[in-house]
């Protein structure tokens, strides 16, 4: 398959998003644009304490409030679900510790945000009134807030009747004797403890929820602002008996997710309890300060990683140990975030042997999933900067120490020593185009004067080569890994008579793009214009079947299916045709809109004439069902693996400790690209998100778990100005999983650049003896790291 | 993130506002661009009952200048200071200051008035009209009275400004001196972790964030005034100093930024 920049094929050019002017005039509508008539408000009292038995909810003062109808504890609320409890669908181990969730507390709150009682009021402002009014009386218990400490003798249990603050203890060891004996013969081994700390999501629209019963039939519609409405549907039912076919779930306008909307939430069950219970509609909306702690929260990772290497450098082997923070309680997916990235603590280097082990731990703070990359950056971040303190043990520059350790562009497909099968790619030809680009020699060359200088603003680069799975993902992979559901996709071409094309995709777009995307590649594969494809998602009426939009899957699983219901369209208008032209269907072929008798382009039947025939069914071949129109459920057989070298160089003011990004180069292999521009934006925002961890983003706690950013003031979300100027290129080797070629490239930037930016700032300091610094890199930790290393004060 | 109930009060004039003022007492506040007051409402680290919006005050937008005075109505959006050819001419550090505040939006919001009764330590332009010597004038039931801005900031987030007075005015001298501001922030929006202003060639030198008010960094001043070099002048910037402590700095920390910022503001205003 070609692609090009030519404006007559769509797919490589950079065609502005459909989804924007909607978007930018405020047209589209999100969950807090509606209304529905009736409709009944919930304000959620959230625990102030880490760690409290509930004794008592004293509703008196809330409901004296103007508009506030009832005030209802938990205990209260504990018929309505039953023995329905919040669902986790990743028990990753056959033992694995999974305490009952219930949407809200009923004698134990386990953080703060623990939703503890409910408000019901009729407006948002009475709700809001009201749950500050309402008093809960606390008798604190000890908080488990570190997760090194949670795993200590004598530790407070945040779930007393598990006994333990582990959840489970997951391994990956193909050859434990193979590593062991790599380590005890290796000239240099490296041995690091790094700390991700937890952030917070922060999406551009908090959540938010509407369910409207359809009393007469016991049905339930509920809207909410989530990346994933086709497994919503499936949970809710489950969650609270409700048959599934009863159920409609719609996400609107969905304002950004970044992993933590791909979740079921208590206040989704909440309201559709209430809606099921009450008859009427009933709804919330989450303020940004309780965002901070009622939804998930990424990363919170203690890893140890060690490298085995030979005198050159060469790696032999990896042994890794990770602690894993799973906060209070196992949300949908939370169990299975560091084993996303189990498989690539080797990262993109060819290494023999593999020890993994995740032990996962209960704490009393907000629950941990999916944020961005999920499992992959923590991998990507430890390797990475392993990788750099080879480099300076051995005496090399840190590409070179890549360059020695890469797979090799003719070794794929690669099996892994993790025992995966790696696609395609060519590791150093991406390394050297970021590395001319980022014109290291002269970058190096201004970085020596300085540090000849003794200048205060010295100069450090980072690289960054990564490797990722996506297109999550084969369904037998996911039940090796006990995961509870496949990683399909599905889509349906339908063909108007008037030769119009409706997609319908099982892939739930919150930003991405999907409806320019998909009419993209329809367009092309039909010979008409992408304006003339309409792409529908999100609303479990429309599009039934779906496991909707993470993991940088959606193009290739669900534009795959897209790209294969169109074959099918096809094959069945060839058929049509063919019985039209009295031609065999072997002698057409299709161009430019129409089929014709190879060599007689006199000979041909457009597609609108083919679309219209198909629906007036006149005259169809004997036996053919009227209609154009095809679905498809594509399994992929294969991960995909996307990869590229990031290469960030900053200048630090050894005085106050404040970094600057001063250049950062991207090169990505996200196979082929059916929207260049897409593409840029997702890398541009990723590399934002990652050199957020890197610099910004800390979700601060402190001893008694009391969260204290909980708001954009103090959780520091950089904005334009903060971000670098981006230089990004590609470099393209398709993908063979998957017709198109593609791989994905939505979490790329992120799981990049975490390591690039940090290994540039250590690299800057490294004449002040600093060798380590945590994350994310004040002014203050830079500073004090500087002081520490200089034997000053810290 | 939402505020309690409260009522709502136009001010027509600064006269009307004030008589508001004075029938509500400190259960009202006014409300100007709004960018401080909505976010602390939202927050409920404030709840006044009543707000009484002076933001239609247009009479008191301006920017004049007369006899080597510059007069600024107390409803000037930061964005007009920073566009003004007059302050760029007469009293650049002003205008320069004005552009470092917030973000665009708040920059169209956010009034000079606002700001200085606001008295956020944390805050830009208090600090500036601080170094600068400026004068505010202030008005109550009983007429129009001057304030010396040395002698207006007098508690955290609190000012000389009784509960019935409204700020009218701002008066600064046209200044003639080198000037500089350093803001050292994280983010381009935030306030400053810590910022100093140096005006007149170092014979206003203040301080942001450094304490529970703006602070004026006297011996600073009169180290320069004595010849001090400005690394010797920048040495005394933090001596004395409680400065807060929050997430983006602990107080040795400010203290040691204090004097790095204070050294860099002088150098760039002339200071050797």
């Amino acid at each position: 398959m070609t692609m090009t920049d030519d404006p007559a094929t769509h797919m490589g050019s950079h065609r502005l998003r459909r989804e924007d002017p909607a978007l930018l005039t405020g047209e589209a509508q999100f969950i807090d644009d509606m209304s529905l008539h009736g409709e009944i408000w919930v304000g959620i009292v959230r625990s102030t304490e880490a760690h409290a038995t509930i004794l008592g909810v004293d509703g008196r003062a809330a409901l004296e409030i103007d508009g506030v109808t009832e005030v209802l504890s938990g205990a209260d609320l504990a018929p309505l679900w039953g023995e329905g409890a919040l669902p986790c669908a990743w028990p990753v181990t056959d033992d694995m510790r999974d305490p009952a969730h219930l949407p809200v507390a009923t004698s134990v709150a386990k953080y703060v945000g623990d939703a503890v009682a409910v408000v019901l009021a009729d407006s948002r402002y009475a709700a809001a009134d009201g749950a500050a009014a309402v008093s809960v009386d606390y008798d604190p218990l000890p908080a488990v807030v570190d997760i090194e400490a949670a795993v200590a003798e004598g530790a407070p249990l945040v779930h007393e009747d598990l006994g333990t603050n582990e959840s489970y203890t997951w391994p990956l060891i193909p050859d434990p004797k193979a590593v062991d004996a790599a380590f005890a013969g290796a000239a240099h081994v490296v041995s690091e403890r790094y700390v991700q700390q937890r952030l917070i999501p922060a999406p551009m629209e908090p959540r938010g929820v509407i369910a409207a019963p359809g009393v007469a039939n016991g049905e339930l519609t509920l809207y909410s602002a989530t990346q994933i409405p086709h497994i919503l549907k499936v949970m809710t039912a489950v969650t609270l008996d409700i048959p599934e076919h009863k159920i409609r779930v719609v996400a609107p306008s969905v304002g950004g997710g970044f992993g933590c909307k791909l979740n079921v939430y208590a206040e989704e069950i909440l309201c559709c309890a209430l809606a099921m219970d009450r008859g009427v509609p009933v709804r919330w909306t989450e303020g940004r300060s309780e965002a901070a702690t009622a939804t998930i929260q990424g990363r919170g990772q203690v890893q140890h990683i060690e490298l085995a290497a030979d005198a050159d450098g060469k790696v032999q082997a990896v042994r890794v140990k990770l602690l894993a923070d799973m906060g209070a309680y196992l949300q949908l997916v939370t169990p299975g975030v560091p084993l996303l990235g189990a498989f690539l603590y080797h990262g993109c280097y060819d290494v023999a042997h593999y020890s993994f082990e995740c032990t996962s731990v209960f704490t009393n703070k907000t629950p941990t999933d999916a944020y961005r990359g999920a499992g992959r950056p923590e991998a990507t971040y430890a390797v990475e900067r392993a990788m750099d303190s080879l480099a300076v043990a051995v005496g090399v520059t840190p590409e070179e120490i890549r360059s020695r350790n890469f797979i090799a562009a003719d070794a794929f497909p690669y099996e892994s020593c993790a025992e995966l099968t790696f696609d395609s790619g060519d590791y150093q030809a991406v390394l050297d185009k970021a590395v001319a680009m980022a014109d290291l020699e002269s970058v190096r060359a201004e970085q020596a004067q300085r540090r000849a200088d003794g200048s205060n603003r010295q100069i450090g680069v980072g690289l960054s080569s990564y490797v990722e799975m996506c297109g999550l993902a084969p369904s037998r992979v996911l039940a090796s890994l006990n995961y509870g559901a496949g990683g399909w996709e599905a889509a349906t071409v339908r063909v108007l008579p008037t030769a119009k094309v409706q997609v319908i995709t099982g892939s739930t777009p919150h930003g991405q793009g999907h409806e320019t995307s998909w009419s993209m590649i329809v367009a092309d594969k039909l010979g008409i214009d992408p304006d003339d494809v309409d792409v529908l998602h999100s609303d479990t009426a429309i599009s039934p079947t779906g496991l909707d939009t993470y993991g940088s899957r959606s193009l290739s699983v669900g534009g795959t299916a897209v790209f294969m219901a169109t074959d099918k369209v096809l094959d069945k208008a060839r058929l049509i045709a063919a019985h039209q032209l009295e031609a065999n269907e072997d002698d057409l072929e299709y161009f430019d809109g129409a089929f014709q008798v190879k060599g007689t382009p006199t000979a041909a039947v457009p597609f609108a004439a083919i679309a219209f025939a198909a629906f007036t069914a006149h005259d169809l071949p004997d036996g053919m069902e009227p209609n154009l129109e095809a679905h498809v459920t594509y399994d992929p057989p294969n991960f995909t693996f996307p990869n590229g070298t990031h290469i960030a160089v900053v200048e630090v003011d050894t005085e106050t400790g404040n970094v600057d990004i001063v250049d950062y180069v991207a090169v990505d292999d996200c196979g082929n690209q059916v929207n260049p521009m897409i593409v840029e934006g997702q890398v541009h925002g990723g590399v934002l998100q990652g050199a957020a961890q890197a610099l910004y983003e800390d979700a601060v706690y402190n001893e008694d778990g009391q969260i204290v950013t909980v708001n954009l003031g103090d959780y520091l979300v950089p904005s334009a100005a903060e971000a670098p100027v981006y230089r990004v290129a590609s470099h393209v080797t398709p993908s063979p999983t998957n017709p198109m070629g593609v791989k994905g490239i939505g979490e790329a930037g992120t799981i990049a650049a975490t390591p690039a930016v940090i290994n540039a700032v250590v690299d800057a300091l490294r004449p002040t003896g600093v060798t380590d610094v945590t994350m994310p890199a004040s002014p203050q930790t830079v500073w004090r790291a500087i002081n520490e290393a200089q034997g000053g004060a810290s | 993130m939402i505020p309690a109930s409260f009522d709502y009060e136009v001010a027509e004039s600064a006269e009307h506002a004030v008589s508001l003022l004075a029938d509500h007492g400190d259960e009202a506040k006014l409300l100007a661009g709004g960018h401080s007051l909505i976010p602390m409402m939202r927050f409920r680290l404030a709840a006044p009952t009543v707000l009484v919006d002076v933001g239609r005050l247009d009479d008191l937008r301006y920017i004049n200048s007369a006899n080597g005075t510059i007069s600024i109505g107390a409803l000037t959006r930061h964005s007009e200071l920073e566009h003004s050819a007059l302050l760029a001419e007469s009293c650049p550090m002003l205008a320069s200051v004005a552009a470092l505040v917030g973000d665009p939006a708040v920059r169209h919001r956010g009034t000079l008035g606002g700001t200085l009764a606001h008295s956020d330590p944390a805050s830009d332009l208090p600090a500036a009209v601080l170094a600068l010597g400026a004068t505010i004038v202030a008005r109550g039931p009983g007429g129009d009275r001057e304030i010396a801005a040395t002698d207006f900031f007098t508690g955290y987030f609190e000012s000389a400004l009784a509960d019935d007075e409204m700020i009218v005015e701002v008066r600064v001298a046209a200044s003639a001196g080198g000037w500089n501001y350093q803001k050292f922030n994280r983010r381009a929006q935030d306030w400053a972790i810590v910022g100093v202003a140096v005006a007149e060639g170092g014979a206003g030198v203040s301080l942001v964030n450094m304490g529970a008010t703006p602070l004026r960094a006297s011996a600073v001043e009169a180290a320069v005034a004595a010849g001090a070099s400005a690394g010797d002048a920048a040495a005394v910037a933090a001596d004395g100093l409680q400065p807060p402590t929050d997430l983006n700095a602990d107080a040795d920390y400010r203290r040691h930024l204090a004097r790095v910022f204070t050294q860099r503001a002088l150098k760039a205003a002339g200071v050797a």
